[in-house]
């Protein structure tokens, strides 16, 4: 992908569990990564239950990668990066400071 | 100090309206509870979730929400129109709610680390809320273990969601796969986690029949019927349970006599039927059953009575035509609204779906005389267990409505002996006829004994009977005859009568 294009992503998430927590710090090291280049919208579905049934969100937490296309849904607290980002469709290349683990 | 439960507060259930279920359950669910529905492939669970909330709109206008892990909900509202629930219409009136939770639905997920049912939950709980839901079905676990590889973690996920269910006090139903018929209850071993109420569907393949039964496997805290219940699914209802073994005793019985259509024959059971009983003919091919079935329907219409046939054996055209030529007018008779001829061949639909149709027909007609010609035609269509229950189910409710019932049992071989049918039925009957064809000095002549007349004194002779345009005819009993019934006749020697009379000669 264009490495000048704006990652948008929402996540999903029941604000009262520490898994939502979780997910939410491991998103920020992403944002980090991207230097800016990367938006993150949190949706506490207790607050906006009809969200959760537009979006059909089955588990908690869930992000959907918005922007770029493909669309991509990505369930759990994202502990794990290295799977994350390709998830995300983002080659370890793609980041300044490369986590050199195998993919 | 802790005191007893009131009433209110003991486990109270919630009638569903499905048709037997409440019977067999003793009132319905567990009201505010979760009862688990498990059964195996092609054993009508998907069907059983829907009807709950289907009759839930219909007859007690309470809302439903379905949760759907496995079909969509248009596959699910287009399945399920055929059984006349416009899904789609009560989505619109505010009546029904699906939370589509099914695989197509969310197909390109991928997992990165742990997670909860959090947003299931919340969905659900949302949609009870918005349409203010009483009754839930989820459908099916299956699929959402096959989805989510933890298993541990479904079981702990599916405890928050029964739990949330119970908060908000709704009733609901959770499906659940089975393996086996006679196995565990569930594939993934949940029951004991989720719900205190487990309902087993049997789907049995038993001598290349199939065969459907509803068994509540457990209640927690309250009472049930025990054992497996036939039931089947019916295009226009859905699942209706046959409730068999539930059936009480206590239909009245009246001392009212009517007549059978034929004098001599109401001379032979001591001045004719009562109008509560259950009459069962006996005999081979030919013997006259049928129309024996039809003087007790002309009589019942001379009467000013309403009939009922239910044949099996032959056609419309050839039962009228047979009455004719017995000086009987089956057209006039129908025409008038006074008989009602339903023909079926036996193997035209299962014996539950025989007894429910026979069941409807007669909540329908409300006749006061009904007439199967032969009940015995219906043994080749099930197993002997499901015939067996099928006749109970006929007789009690036949019982049930207080109207007097002939059936006809054709016997195996043209001499006598008992047809299965004779087994299941002739201790529920009241009063029970032979006929029997006898073969004296090589000609063969019919015979003719009233075996049984409860509650009453009969004639025990065996009479010789014939057969003319005006009907049936009963002419003198065989004298030096001995072991018609046994099906095998032969004369007695006049020296040996004369011996016998002797022999019982009052001093």
């Amino acid at each position: 992908m264009n490495p000048m294009e704006t990652l948008q992503l929402v996540l999903y998430v029941t604000d009262d569990t520490p898994r939502s927590a979780e997910a939410i710090a491991n998103l920020k090291q992403v944002q980090r990564l991207y230097r800016g280049q990367c938006e993150v919208t949190v949706i506490d579905i207790l607050e906006h239950p009809e969200l959760a049934e537009r979006e059909k969100i089955f588990a908690t937490p869930t992000l959907v990668k918005v922007h770029p296309p493909p669309l991509r849904r990505i369930v759990g607290d994202l502990s794990d990066q290295t799977q994350l980002l390709k998830s995300l469709d983002m080659g370890s290349g793609y980041l300044s400071s490369s986590t050199n683990q195998p993919v | 100090m802790p005191s007893e439960p009131t009433l209110t507060e003991r486990v109270s259930k919630l009638p569903t309206g499905i048709q037997g279920f409440d019977f067999v359950t003793e009132g319905g669910l567990p009201r505010g509870r979760t009862t688990l529905v498990a059964g195996t492939a092609g054993s009508a669970k998907t069907i059983f979730a829907i009807q709950f909330l289907a009759e839930g709109i219909l007859k007690s206008g309470e809302r439903g929400v379905f949760v759907t892990f496995e079909e969509t909900p248009d596959d699910l509202r287009r399945n399920m129109i055929s059984f006349g629930w416009p899904i789609a219409q009560w989505e619109r009136e505010g009546k029904w709610l699906f939370v589509d939770v099914s695989m197509h639905a969310n197909s390109d997920e991928k997992v990165v680390g742990t997670y909860d049912f959090g947003g299931l939950i919340v969905r659900i709980e949302h949609a009870i809320r918005r349409i203010r839901a009483q009754r839930v079905s989820l459908d099916s676990l299956g699929a959402i273990f096959s989805r989510m590889h933890q298993p541990d973690l479904v079981r702990s996920e599916l405890l928050r969601i029964a739990a949330a269910l119970k908060q908000m006090n709704v009733t609901s139903v959770l499906t659940a796969e089975r393996t086996e018929e006679y196995g565990a209850i569930s594939r993934n071993g949940v029951e004991e986690f989720v719900a205190d109420n487990v309902i087993i569907l049997r789907n049995v393949l038993d001598d290349e029949k199939r065969r459907r039964t509803i068994e509540v496997l457990k209640y927690r805290g309250t009472s049930h019927q025990k054992g497996e219940y036939p039931f089947t699914v019916t295009p226009d209802k859905g699942a209706v349970i046959i409730p068999l073994s539930a059936i009480e005793l206590k239909q009245r019985s009246s001392d009212l006599r009517i007549s059978s259509g034929n004098a001599e024959l109401d001379k032979l059971c001591g001045g004719g039927f009562f109008r509560d009983s259950i009459v069962l003919v006996s005999g081979a091919t030919g013997t006259g059953k049928t129309l024996l079935t039809t003087e007790f329907l002309a009589g019942g219409v001379k009467n000013g009575e309403r009939c009922l046939l239910f044949a099996f054996e032959e056609s419309r055209e050839q039962l009228f035509r047979n009455a004719t030529g017995w000086g009987i007018d089956f057209d006039r008779m129908e025409t008038e609204g006074k008989l009602r001829v339903h023909c079926a061949y036996p193997e035209t639909a299962s014996l539950e779906d025989h007894l429910i149709t026979i069941k409807d027909l007669v909540d329908e007609f409300k006749p006061n005389r009904v007439a199967f010609d032969s009940l015995s035609a219906l043994e080749r269509v099930g197993t002997i267990k499901s015939f067996r229950e099928f006749v109970i189910g006929v007789t009690s409710f036949i019982k049930h409505q207080e109207i007097a019932g002939l059936f006809t049992a054709t016997t195996p071989t043209l001499t006598g002996g008992a047809s299965v049918t004779e087994a299941h039925i002739s201790t529920l009957t009241d009063s029970i006829i032979l006929l029997r064809y006898v073969e004296m000095n090589g000609e063969m002549r019919r015979a003719l004994t009233v075996l049984k007349m409860r509650g009453s004194m009969h004639n025990k002779d065996i009479c010789e009977f014939s057969i003319d345009e005006q009907g049936m005819h009963i002419g003198r009993p065989f004298r030096n005859v001995i072991g018609i019934l046994a099906g095998n006749p032969h004369m007695a020697a006049p020296n040996e009568m004369e011996r016998l009379d002797e022999l019982f000669r009052t001093q």
